[in-house]
């Protein structure tokens, strides 16, 4: 497998994260400066899962850049329906592109598409997998509002299968971040991160409630508790209630709590914290394009 | 002759695996692909008593000597057994298992979500743990009842 795929968070030691950022910050203070830097270039898009922001954010990425993309278009319309395999669609569209881009539901998809392919991949989520694009954004986010070190973070909802929580877990074992999950007992760590993140040495804490930690907060990253995961329907309303936060519930926090979500939300932060200083989700989503962009110079600067 | 002659008498030649978990027999055939309509002269011996192990499986198979991967595989879930190579009646070659670093096409991933379950040109990769084994691909580990998991034809 090429050393420039990007498949899991695990890969990025701080130092690949910071180059990323710290390039990041040059293209998110003029994006449109950078028009003629990867003229010709052609990013592929295999997305097999509906997405608005990760897939508008890498077309966005690579306009900017001076390049363009190639889209797969829904599953329903490409051969995908007629049977074939990921691997074969995927070699196909490599030999149209010069880094491809895979959503994919199942765990594990860019990893073994990532073993075909010859050109970049960068994985932008596989099932209750990962998502390390994202991540990057989010510590983009957490880096301007909060800094990356000494760093009291909360991250709560759905955490078995939230992949942006698993990427991002990984990635803050290489800062000095307190890591605090916040879930369901159901909806716990699955056993894989708990277990890497044991072997990191991170400092970690699980808890079913957030008060117990909101006060000492620096950041809250609140994710979905997805209602399809409950097999009763009461069952979730109890819990989703107990997940959510208002203004009410951010009284305990610090002034300068930074929280944020990795979108969509549904009923997981009440409107009425949009226009407090706490919320940052709306510029997460923001800094997809200059992290994505950060991202795809660096690969592409090594094509022939 | 008595039953305990009865239970270790030698085979001319083939593989003895000796020293397997108590209950663990039935899994060790089903690593080894005998179902008994192979033809193989296999012989079973379970829960027979053990200095060592208090008690014991044994599986005597004749005319055959194991694949490296079926091997891998016996280490997983019978990591006390030893591996006896018969020739000519004699002990010709004796084995202790020692875990793989990593199995490549022996277990099936417990997770249905996982890409090695889908119609892909891929095997299945797992590390092996202390105490388990981790899907290389979907990254699920699992520790309990591996022998459930064994996809050896």
């Amino acid at each position: 497998m090429r050393d420039d795929h990007l498949i899991t968070a695990k890969q990025l030691s701080r130092e690949d994260v910071e180059s990323v950022l710290d390039r990041a910050a040059e293209f998110d203070a003029d994006p449109a400066a950078f028009g003629d830097r990867h003229e010709d270039a052609i990013l592929g898009l295999l997305f097999f899962e509906p997405s608005t922001r990760t897939k508008m954010s890498f077309e966005t990425a690579i306009k900017r850049l001076g390049g363009d993309a190639v889209d797969m278009g829904t599953v329903e319309s490409s051969s995908v329906k007629k049977g074939e395999s990921l691997a074969d669609t995927a070699r196909v569209i490599e030999g149209y592109a010069d880094a491809l881009v895979l959503r994919h539901p199942s765990q594990g998809a860019a990893k073994m598409v990532g073993e075909f392919v010859d050109v970049p991949l960068l994985n932008a989520g596989d099932g209750a997998g990962h998502h390390p694009t994202q991540t990057l954004l989010d510590l983009y986010t957490i880096r301007e509002n909060a800094g990356l070190d000494d760093l009291t973070i909360g991250i709560m909802g759905d955490l078995k299968y939230g992949r942006t929580v698993h990427s991002l877990a990984h990635a803050l074992t290489n800062f000095d971040a307190d890591q605090h999950f916040i879930s369901p007992e159901s909806l716990k760590l699955p056993r894989s991160v708990r277990y890497d993140l044991h072997e990191s040495g991170a400092m970690v804490r699980e808890h079913t409630e957030l008060d117990d930690i909101l006060p000492s907060l620096d950041v809250l990253y609140v994710t979905r508790i997805q209602r399809e995961r409950f097999p009763d329907e009461n069952e979730y309303q109890e819990i989703a209630g107990e997940y959510g936060i208002d203004l009410e519930t951010l009284e305990s926090a610090k002034d300068d709590l930074t929280v944020m979500h990795p979108l969509p939300r549904v009923d997981e932060i009440a409107p009425e914290v949009d226009d407090t200083d706490y919320a940052t989700y709306f510029e997460q989503a923001h800094n997809g394009v200059p992290v994505r962009m950060a991202l795809l110079d660096q690969l592409l600067e090594g094509r022939q | 002759m008595s039953d305990h002659q009865l239970r270790v008498s030698k085979i001319p030649r083939g593989t003895v695996i000796d020293h397997i978990r108590a209950g663990q027999a039935l899994n060790v055939l089903a690593i080894l692909g005998i179902d008994g309509e192979s033809g193989e002269t296999v012989s079973v011996g379970m829960n027979v008593p053990s200095d060592r192990m208090g008690h014991k499986d044994i599986v005597k198979v004749e005319d055959r000597e194991l694949s490296q991967d079926e091997v891998d595989v016996l280490s997983l879930i019978a990591p006390e057994a030893t591996i006896n190579i018969i020739r000519e009646y004699e002990v010709a070659e004796k084995q202790y298992l020692e875990r793989p670093e990593r199995v490549v096409g022996v277990l099936s991933c417990p997770n249905h979500n996982c890409i090695t379950n889908e119609n892909e040109p891929v095997e299945t990769e797992f590390d092996v743990l202390d105490d388990g084994v981790r899907c290389e691909y979907c990254e699920t580990i699992v520790r309990e009842d591996l022998a459930d998991h064994i996809a050896v034809e």
